[in-house]
């Protein structure tokens, strides 16, 4: 059933908008491989070229620089009506003449499909997004989470092999959009099919996706499964773009193999693996979430020191401003699980420890 | 009985609730119409009036020195289809007249067919340039209206004559040896009309492409539909409003046009323009003249009530 090939990839792909002064880069030498069936997210800043790199996959640009292969093929030739992609379009894009109905049966009727099979599907499609009722009603009198459901079924009726999300959860509130995460997450279960996802909120990323890649500025910086761009972000931006992070500077001063030790700012050395380039004296930077750090006695054994500067309540957590001895400011998160926040007071002095697996060298 | 008293306090208070809303909707109603005031007087001087008159003179006698008899009479209407054999006095379809309107109608709606081929793809390609370009294209379209209307027709006239560009090119280039026929034909008077009414097609054709989502376009290539499918699936049912506008805007005027036909049909291919224009003039049948146009008047309202329909129809579906 699995094929070796994968869904879509990328092949040093640039896209050069204009020309002269007025050249825009959207993409940049980007390589990607999508594999079959899974869920990848695209997620970055605004204008760091996702739907651009969308609009190449799905046929309406063509890229300035390499190439885009759907299951192994080099796709440069085919037209967007001649791709087996479909688009959930950022703002739906649904056809206001047409009924619900028109609307989710259009692919199938134009790839020639039989009128009884494309009612068939049409059905099928509407007890898939729960809009059964609705199937009579002209796209421009449903709601914003309905029309969103419509694009969705739409886009999957014709049973592509791809299928491309531009941030089509942007415009619901937050409750309707959690409700839509579970429920594309359960459609892409039971259909099979890829999906590629465009956002820029992080946590859908997290939640949602089976790998994301990061973008920023035409490029890709890394791609990994969830808990790899979280715990192990490969740089700055990453680390600073998924969830919150803390930067510490420290300094190598032993290194055998790739085992060494780092000075932290504190003057406190910890054993680390270490990248292949950092040599003894070099510097580096750790990325620290702020929920993997403990506070603890200062008297003790402790990786930092510092001075409680605020202290925030969030309910289920409290975050915790420690200003540092060298000036730098770390932020701590606590589960209310004891009640931290009774006990420390804005003015204590803490020790902070951390796990050395919590500790993430960034690349330069 | 405490329950009865509470009652019929409050219908008391509905009652005069609604009074007060009574008198503010005659209120309003008077301002509306106070507002509306100088439209309505400008219709009635400018359109109702003429109208009217015209209306008036289709049913009086025909003076043969021009003007008319205050007499009541329905020989005008009566010569609209029908006519009196000089010779045995039996009736007649009047032919001349029918074939008359029956060629204005047709040409006209040759003229809108060809103004529609021409300028929905000119709409299409001023709606998808970059938007400071698209002022350059429609100030362009309209550049033959700042243009008198008899010069524009004598121009064309010198393009298609027998000793014109078009003749002479093709003779120099050796595809015909002697000139086609263009003058005095019906083909002249379409290409008049279209030439001089195109812009109107493309401007109403233009407002709703401007308006159409292209990403609707992509969202048809998208669902595999090929450019002749998107085109009949998606641009023109979205366009249709420009569509018809644009029709109504062309037809309406060819039907009663009267310079171009005069010029490039010569005295031999007439449209109802140029009859109703011999009625008050060399014919001296002020009465005919008049009842012909309120007939010419009748053909546009019934083209319009198709119009209205077919767009409140659309509108309906919409809302
Ligand atoms: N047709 C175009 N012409 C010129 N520049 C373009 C065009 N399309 C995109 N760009 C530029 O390319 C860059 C990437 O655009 P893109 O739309 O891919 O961003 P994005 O990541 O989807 O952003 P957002 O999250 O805001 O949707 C931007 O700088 C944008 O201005
Ligand atoms: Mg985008």
């Amino acid at each position: 059933m699995s094929t070796a090939a994968a869904a879509v990839e990328a092949k040093n792909v640039s896209k050069i908008f204009g020309a002269g002064v007025g050249e825009v880069r959207a993409l940049d030498n980007v390589s990607v491989t999508i594999r079959q069936n899974e869920f990848f997210t695209l997620l970055g800043p605004s204008g760091c070229g996702k739907t651009t790199l969308l609009r190449l996959i799905a046929g309406f640009e063509m890229p300035t620089e390499g190439s885009i292969l759907l299951e192994g093929e080099e796709v440069a030739h085919l037209p967007p009506f001649k791709r087996p992609v479909n688009t959930v379009f950022q703002n739906y894009a649904l056809f206001p003449h047409m009924s619900v109905a028109e609307n989710i049966g259009f692919g199938l009727e134009m790839l020639g499909k039989p009128k009884t099979e494309v009612q068939q599907t049409v059905d099928a499609m509407l007890r898939l997004v729960r809009m059964e009722e609705l199937k009579h009603r002209k796209t421009s009198q449903i709601s914003g989470g309905q029309q969103q459901r419509v694009a969705l079924a739409r886009a999957l009726a014709p049973r592509p092999k791809v299928l491309l999300l531009d941030e089509p959860l942007s415009a619901l509130d937050y409750k309707l959009r959690k409700d839509m995460q579970l429920e594309l997450k359960r459609m892409q279960h039971e259909t099979g099919i890829t999906f590629i996802f465009v956002t820029h909120d992080q946590e859908e990323a997290l939640t949602m996706s089976d790998r994301i890649a990061v973008m920023s500025q035409g490029n890709i910086l890394q791609i990994g499964s969830p808990d790899e761009i979280y715990e192990r972000p490969a740089d700055r931006f990453v680390a600073d773009f998924i969830g919150e992070t803390n930067f510490i500077e420290a300094e190598v001063i032993e290194r055998i193999g790739e085992d060494g030790r780092i000075r932290l700012p504190s003057g406190v050395a910890v054993s680390h693996k270490l990248a292949s380039n950092a040599g003894v004296g070099s510097r580096v930077t750790l990325a620290i979430r702020p929920e993997r750090i403990d506070l603890v006695r200062a008297d003790g054994e402790t990786h930092l020191k510092g001075k409680v500067d605020n202290i925030v309540y969030f309910g289920t957590d409290t975050t915790f401003h420690v200003g540092l001895d060298s000036g730098q400011s770390v932020t701590v998160r606590v589960q209310n699980r004891r009640g931290h926040q009774e006990i420390l007071q804005v003015g204590d002095v803490v020790g902070l420890t951390i796990a050395p697996e919590a500790m993430q060298i960034l690349r330069d | 009985m405490a329950i009865s008293g509470t009652q019929s306090q409050r219908g008391g208070t509905h009652v005069s609730a609604a009074e007060a809303a009574a008198a503010f909707e005659r209120r309003e109603t008077r301002t509306r119409w106070l507002l509306s005031a100088p439209a309505l007087i400008t219709l009635a001087v400018a359109s109702i009036g003429p109208l009217l008159i015209v209306l008036v003179y289709s049913f009086l006698q025909k003076n043969p020195n021009g003007g008319v008899f205050w007499q009541f009479s329905t020989d005008a209407w009566f010569n609209v289809i029908l006519q009196r054999d000089i010779f045995d006095d039996t009736l007649q379809f009047a032919d001349a007249h029918l074939s008359i309107f029956w060629r204005s109608v047709k040409l006209s709606m040759g003229t809108t067919v060809l103004a529609l081929i021409f300028g929905f793809p000119t709409a299409y390609f001023i709606a998808t340039r970059p938007e400071r370009t698209r002022e350059l294209w429609l100030f362009l379209i309209t550049i033959p209206f700042w243009t008198n209307l008899l010069i524009r027709t004598f121009a064309i006239q010198e393009v298609i004559r027998n000793e014109g560009i078009v003749n002479s090119l093709l003779l120099w280039v050796g595809i015909i040896d002697a000139p086609i026929q263009m003058m005095f034909t019906d083909f002249a008077i379409m290409m008049g009309m279209l030439y001089v009414f195109l812009p109107l097609m493309v401007l109403p054709l233009y407002a709703s492409m401007e308006k159409l989502d292209f990403r609707l376009v992509e969202a048809g290539y998208d669902l595999y539909a090929t450019r002749l499918q998107v085109l009949r699936r998606v641009i023109i049912p979205l366009v249709k409003p420009g569509i018809i506008a644009g029709s109504i805007l062309v037809f309406i005027p060819s039907l009663g046009a009267y310079v171009t036909p005069r010029v490039l049909g010569g005295g031999k291919s007439l449209m109802l323009g140029n009859l109703i224009e011999l009625q008050f003039g060399q014919g001296r049948n002020w009465p005919l003249g008049a009842a012909l146009s309120m007939t010419l008047l009748c053909i546009v309202m019934v083209a319009l009530l198709v119009y209205v329909r077919k767009t409140s129809r659309q509108g309906g579906a919409h809302g």
